[in-house]
């Protein structure tokens, strides 16, 4: 049965990817990297943790899901679709004017989308806002947070961190896509949020490390999570940008770009997977 | 009319450009490099490069910090980051005490195309041309770019210079154009209507003239490149000499070019004038072409706009 999970959600997860190629390949534009790092997180999330209605995406009593990372939308509309929030149709019409997915998350046009973002940094407070309500209303939703390690170089994301700290919002579970990139190269290069654990420790989070494409891994840090009261957790997960199609990975280059139509073809071949466009 | 080059680009290589002659000169970027093109910088002074990652507020008020010892330095992001996120920090750090930070804004208006409304800054030069100290600047091609990138070095004081994502014609001649701060240009002459548009409206507004032209219609092209302080006398002598004013700009039509110059004619001559940009709207994801024909900021649509402002001429 478990081992059943898991093999669903690696399928799911390879679809997930065929299909942020894909609308990127035909939005032509758009952030593939960061994208296909997050998708195994995301999958996880939506197919096995959060409790929520994709008939009823506004459901009041629902996880919520803040994509910090604004940029890796593609991998949240994906997962959307698969999921029934709404039809595959509108992943062709992804960046294009008047289409309901917008380059960067936009909760008054897609359903499922629980907060808008693109500007880094800004998410994780919202994530916050969402968790404090839910202690005001005394409801047991619970609140995910998805973060770029690059993000972590924007100062509100400390603030955040104390906010969700000191109101010991033990009902955020934030995750940290460790790919090691940003735009302009390494962040550590570029400059430096190492140690990332120890920081946020010093925060007076709780603090998992693990495989960010490992399923099993992803689902134990969040029971965990679920478990830990009177603090917030956060997840660093360690993931490789690009994950999945080969001469994408680890590449600082394939962060804003999208694949052209052989590329499309030859990463659709690696994932072994067939998409109707 | 038939080459093309982004605004930022221009302003890549002119900080690369400059930098060799003023080596007081300190670039810092906020993990936009390739995009702002301060690369260009980058790949040659090195040692006057400051990646400050992203972190645009930090970004700024290090400038300011910079800026105190004597260097002149440009700081560079998002317009939607420099204007919007870091305002506070701009406001406080670099234009209340006067420092000499030039901030090097990319990526405005509407033509950011695909990223969409989160990215696509229409309200930067409102916010911008509200504070005092402040020197607001919008160029319309390269050759500007380049020309108002040596103004601010030349100028001791905070400057905010808007760039765009997108190619646009050259429309001056490198040899022969001159730029003066706190002045507009005389793109072209006409005395029916005058039409003032700033950054890459002003190529879009030439084009519209010459298609007026064929209708007998001669208008006027005036680039207001600096918007704050902005050129009184201009706008007043078309107000004078074509008795109709329209304005165009990729930016909400509220407090921008449009505000501007509704403020100069209200006070000194009331003229009948028509605002064209955004209507207290956001943008949204597209190629950039389709968004400006969806937000009516096509050369057909200055047409029109300036054919119904003429019918209402007295
Ligand atoms: C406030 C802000 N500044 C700059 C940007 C432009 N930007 C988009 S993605 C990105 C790099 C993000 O790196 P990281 O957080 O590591 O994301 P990932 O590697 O997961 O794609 C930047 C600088 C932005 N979206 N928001
Ligand atoms: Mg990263």
């Amino acid at each position: 049965m478990q081992q059943n999970k898991i093999e669903f959600l690696e399928e799911k997860a390879k679809q997930v990817r065929a299909d942020i190629i894909c609308s990127l390949a035909s939005a032509n534009s758009g952030h593939t990297g960061g994208s296909l790092s997050a998708a195994d997180i995301l999958v996880a999330l939506y197919f096995e943790v959060m409790n929520v209605r994709p008939d009823q995406p506004k459901w009041p009593d629902r996880d919520r899901f803040v994509l910090s990372k604004g940029h890796a939308a593609p991998a949240l509309y994906a997962v959307l679709v698969h999921k029934g929030y709404f039809s595959r149709d509108h992943l062709w019409t992804l960046r294009q004017a008047g289409s309901i997915l917008q380059g960067h998350p936009d909760m008054k046009r897609t359903p499922g989308v629980d907060m808008s973002t693109g500007s880094l940094g800004q998410g994780i407070s919202a994530a916050n806002g969402m968790a404090l309500a839910g202690k005001i209303d005394k409801k047991d939703y619970r609140v995910y947070a998805l973060l770029g390690d690059g993000e972590l170089e924007e100062g509100e994301v400390w603030e955040a961190a104390m906010t969700a700290a000191h109101y010991k919002l033990d009902n955020l579970t934030a995750f940290v896509d460790h790919n090691h990139l940003q735009i302009d190269g390494f962040i550590t290069d570029v400059k430096s949020p190492e140690p990332v654990d120890e920081k946020f420790k010093a925060f007076g989070w709780n603090v998992l490390c693990i495989n960010g494409h490992d399923m099993n891994e992803i689902l134990e840090a969040v029971e965990q999570a679920k478990a830990t009261k009177g603090k917030p957790t956060v997840i660093i997960a360690e993931t490789v940008k690009g994950k999945g199609i080969s001469f994408m990975e680890c590449q600082a280059g394939w962060h804003g770009v999208a694949p052209n139509a052989q590329q499309k073809e030859q990463a659709l071949k690696e994932l072994g997977v067939e998409v109707n466009v | 009319m038939s080459e093309k080059i982004a605004t930022r680009e221009a302003y890549g290589l002119a900080l690369a450009e400059f930098g060799a002659q003023y080596e007081n000169i300190v670039v810092l970027d906020a993990d936009l490099s390739k995009s702002t093109k301060t690369e260009e910088f980058k790949k040659k002074f090195p040692d006057r490069f400051i990646n400050m990652g992203i972190s645009e507020s930090d970004m700024m008020a290090t400038a300011a910090g910079i800026a105190t010892t004597g260097k002149i330095v440009f700081a560079s992001t998002f317009a939607i980051f420099a204007a919007g996120r870091a305002f506070e920090q701009v406001r406080n750090s670099i234009a209340y005490p006067r420092l000499n930070v030039k901030i090097g804004a990319t990526h405005a208006g509407i033509t950011v195309g695909e990223d969409g409304g989160s990215h696509q800054a229409v309200e930067d030069i409102a916010l911008m041309r509200a504070v005092p100290n402040m020197v607001v600047i919008s160029p319309a091609d390269a050759v500007e770019s380049r020309a108002a990138v040596k103004a601010a070095i030349e100028y001791d004081g905070p400057v905010y210079l808007r760039f765009g994502r997108l190619a646009v014609p050259v429309i001056y001649d490198k040899d022969n154009y001159v730029f003066e701060l706190g002045k507009g240009v005389e793109t072209a002459p006409g005395n029916d209507i005058a039409i003032i548009a700033t950054g890459m409206m002003v190529g879009s507004a030439l084009e519209a003239r010459q298609k007026l032209s064929q209708e007998g219609i001669n208008a006027r092209v005036i680039d207001i490149h600096t918007i704050k302080p902005i050129d009184k006398d201009i706008i007043i002598k078309a107000a004078e000499e074509t008795g109709a004013l329209l304005t165009v700009e990729e930016h909400v039509v509220n407090g921008g070019l449009g505000g501007a110059v509704a403020e100069v004619l209200s006070e000194y001559r009331p003229t009948i004038m028509k605002r064209m940009g955004l209507y207290d709207q956001f943008g949204q994801s597209g190629k950039p072409g389709d968004l400006l024909k969806l937000y009516k900021l096509t050369p057909d649509d200055i047409v029109d706009e300036a054919k119904a402002l003429l019918q209402r001429k007295p």
